[in-house]
């Protein structure tokens, strides 16, 4: 799956920027700097957008496009900020033999969003993640810290309702 | 040196220790199939084309990487088992590839289709998803068709090898594909229009864009008057696009083939190249004289501007203001030959044809041409010229010798070496001597600039100047001198840069040569040699002794750094973002 590159505007702060900066300097002579620059960098920013790699890159000295490549090639490097409510729907064992994957394939219609991917207001994101350990309430999605358990396909569209107003 | 025996499919072979498989079959006359290897810039051991069999090996092994270490090694290039594989391997990538060749610009000259012709592969063998990509057809010099593209990453190599790294394999599996950061075109990045990437790719991924029909037209067209000058290397590359051997001067046979497209002149750019040393020497020496900025860096090569502009913009200062060859004999079509010729220049049309898809940026930009009218109107590579001749009919290897037309059709040998790398300094440096000692100097060949290396460099003392001067190609090998610049150690004066490696006669316009040809010759090598020998049997071997020169200033330019010259054949240059 292509990773979808965010249109929402950049909200970085100069806090974050001399951070990046720090990790930066810490990591400028190691030949290997891309990746451990890219984890902390999205562990500073939630994501890493093109901003955020140009720094990278730049601080680096390491074409932009070098940067991108590893940030497309890594499932754990999101291109995509958080939404104010992150769906994270459970594809554990469980939850998936009870139909999690369905779940999530109504989440993503209805917001028109894949998994790590942000919707264009900012709201919702949707992430797929592994077994949140409850599984006797199988298929389970959390809506930030809200937990929803023993759903069928028919309850997404009143959980997504609640939240958007 | 420690040699070893070997065995390649049953017979005995020495070979020296750490010779890859494919070196070695080579030499023995075996040519393994590749597809993504590029001899010291791509050898990665992706594509899978030349496994062979090690005996004792747990399975079957990259000949492109696999260095033959061990005494006795036994090694097999055509079993039918590696037969069934590389089969197996162009089918799979068959499977995901769009196979509209009958109308793909590398029909006949692709990589993949002549290899699948060799296996006798069925394209039809694995049917399932195919991935589809819109073309990128945003920038002026290439079309970038991702459907043909099977992932070899020689172009991201080769863009690597430039220091621009604007492409890149992005995503994983499935979706890889070769794009830019964040899917942005070629024309939001900073591409410096080299076109070595159309150079090396296998297939139809990469290809210049093809404004062979605009020149059809043109010549078409009884309202206008076509004018076509060809650069100095095409004479020694054209021949290759008609199985000519590499190296082969074909100036002759390329005027008479031109005059028959229907071109109503045919001049030769060597007439401005050697207009571009009279006023590149003249700034050199006036800023050598004037406190000038030094080093001064030479400005005939596009991509090289454009990757000055892009990424060291605090050294334009250090840029020739002198306009590329290609843009001042446009310059002067149409305004001196109009003139003579008593022709409204918005009559003319001017055809470049060029080794190079850099000028076909170079002609739009806003700080060429005048009055609205561009210098050139339409630039061609030395590829889009061949497919002209064949398109017309034209059999070019039975046709006789022809010559330039005058006015602009002479040129020095001096103007013809521009073409290599070095050609320009060795150009400067024999007009520079005469003018500065006011003698017609019997030494005037300055062979420590020539040849291959990555930075040539040599000390002349000029009329009791010592000049340092150097002479680089590829960006890579450019960026090292510019950093010295930056860093306030270079101790050059003059340093001539070309982009592609080599010069023009490995640039991105000029023929494709396949990779088991280009992994084992140097064409840059073999292609130069045939501009040094042209420039041996030439009548004038400096620039300002070409008669056409002298007429062009007495009747017109007056000098050179004239006010005229400054008008017509100076230019300017601007500042670009690199992200």
């Amino acid at each position: 799956m292509q990773k979808k590159i965010s249109n929402l505007p950049f909200k970085g702060t100069p806090e974050q920027e001399a951070k990046l900066k720090e990790v930066i300097a810490k990591y400028q002579d190691d030949p290997g700097a891309v990746m451990p620059v890219l984890q902390e960098a999205q562990d500073i920013y939630g994501y890493l957008p093109i901003e955020v790699q140009t720094m990278v890159a730049e601080g680096l000295n390491v074409p932009l496009e070098e940067v991108y490549g590893v940030s497309t090639f890594y499932s754990q490097f999101a291109l995509s900020p958080k939404g104010k409510y992150n769906i994270s729907v459970c594809l554990g064992t469980a939850c998936y033999v009870k139909g999690s994957g369905d779940i999530l394939n109504k989440l993503s219609e209805i917001l028109g969003i894949e998994a790590e991917e942000c919707t264009d207001d900012g709201l919702f994101s949707l992430t797929a993640c592994r077994c949140i350990g409850a599984c006797g309430l199988a298929p389970v999605i959390t809506v930030n810290d809200d937990v929803y358990g023993r759903l069928t396909v028919d309850d997404v569209p009143g959980i997504i309702e609640k939240y958007k107003n | 040196m420690e040699m070893l025996n070997i065995k390649i499919n049953g017979k005995d072979y020495t070979v020296e220790k750490n010779t890859t498989i494919l070196e070695a079959c080579h030499k023995f006359g075996i040519k393994i199939p590749t597809l993504c290897y590029l001899k010291e810039i791509n050898e990665i051991g992706a594509c899978r084309m030349c496994l062979c069999e090690v005996k004792g090996a747990r399975s079957l092994v990259a000949a492109c990487v696999y260095p033959i270490d061990r005494d006795g090694t036994e090694i097999f290039t055509n079993t039918p088992e590696i037969r069934k594989y590389r089969k197996t391997n162009l089918e799979l990538l068959l499977s995901n590839h769009d196979k509209k060749c009958l109308s793909c610009p590398r029909n006949d000259n692709c990589e993949l289709q002549q290899l699948c012709l060799e296996y006798k592969v069925d394209e039809t063998k694995f049917q399932g998803e195919e991935t589809h990509y819109e073309e990128d057809k945003s920038t002026l010099h290439l079309v970038r068709n991702n459907n043909k593209c099977i992932l070899c990453r020689r172009c991201v190599a080769a863009c690597k090898n430039q220091y621009v790294s604007v492409i890149g394999a992005n995503n994983r599996g499935f979706d890889t594909a070769i794009t830019c950061a964040f899917d942005k075109d070629l024309n939001e990045v900073s591409c410096v229009s080299c076109g070595q990437c159309t150079v090396v790719c296998p297939t139809g991924a990469l290809v210049e864009r093809d404004d062979t029909a605009k020149v059809f037209e043109a010549i078409a067209d009884p309202a206008k008057h076509v004018v076509v000058h060809t650069a100095p290397s095409i004479r020694a590359t054209l021949g290759e696009c008609f199985g000519m051997p590499i190296g082969t001067n074909v100036t002759g046979k390329m005027t008479t083939a031109l005059h028959m497209l229907g071109f109503d002149k045919v001049f030769d750019t060597n007439f401005g190249a050697d207009l571009t040393i009279m006023e590149e020497g003249t700034e050199f020496i006036d800023r050598v004289q004037n406190g000038g900025t030094l080093p001064m860096i030479t400005s005939c090569s596009p991509g090289w501007i454009k990757f000055c502009e892009h990424y060291y913009p605090d050294l334009i200062p250090h840029l020739s203001t002198c306009k590329s060859p290609q843009q001042m004999q446009g310059s002067m079509i149409k305004s001196y030959y109009a003139e003579k010729a008593g022709i409204d220049p918005k009559d003319i049309v001017v055809v470049s044809v060029m080794p190079c898809v850099a000028k076909k940026f170079e002609i739009t930009r806003d700080d060429q041409g005048r009055d609205g009218m561009q210098d050139n109107d339409i630039s061609i590579s030395t590829r889009e010229l061949a497919k002209m001749i064949k398109t017309a009919g034209i059999q070019f290897t039975e046709l006789e010798d022809g010559e330039f037309d005058s006015l602009m059709g002479i040129g020095s040998g001096a103007g013809t070496i521009f073409g290599a790398s070095g050609g320009v300094m060795e150009a400067a440096l024999r007009t520079v001597a005469d003018v500065l000692t006011g003698e017609d100097l019997e030494k005037f060949e300055y062979t420590e600039v020539r040849g291959m290396d990555d930075v040539k460099e040599a000390t002349y003392n000029v009329a009791g100047i010592d000049v340092n001067v150097a002479v680089t190609s590829g960006l890579k090998n450019a960026a090292k001198l510019l950093d010295d610049i930056r860093a306030g150690k270079s101790k050059y004066h003059f340093i001539e840069v070309m982009c592609c490696p080599g010069g023009c006669i490995n640039g991105g316009g000029q023929p494709i040569q396949p990779g088991h040809v280009r992994n084992f010759v140097d064409l840059r090598e073999k292609r130069a040699e045939a501009l040094y020998d042209d420039d041996r049997n030439l009548p004038f071997r400096k620039s300002h002794d070409n008669p056409e020169i002298k007429a062009i200033y007495d009747e017109y330019l007056e000098k050179p750094g004239s006010h005229k010259a400054h008008e017509l054949l100076h230019t300017s240059y601007v500042e670009r973002k690199k992200y």
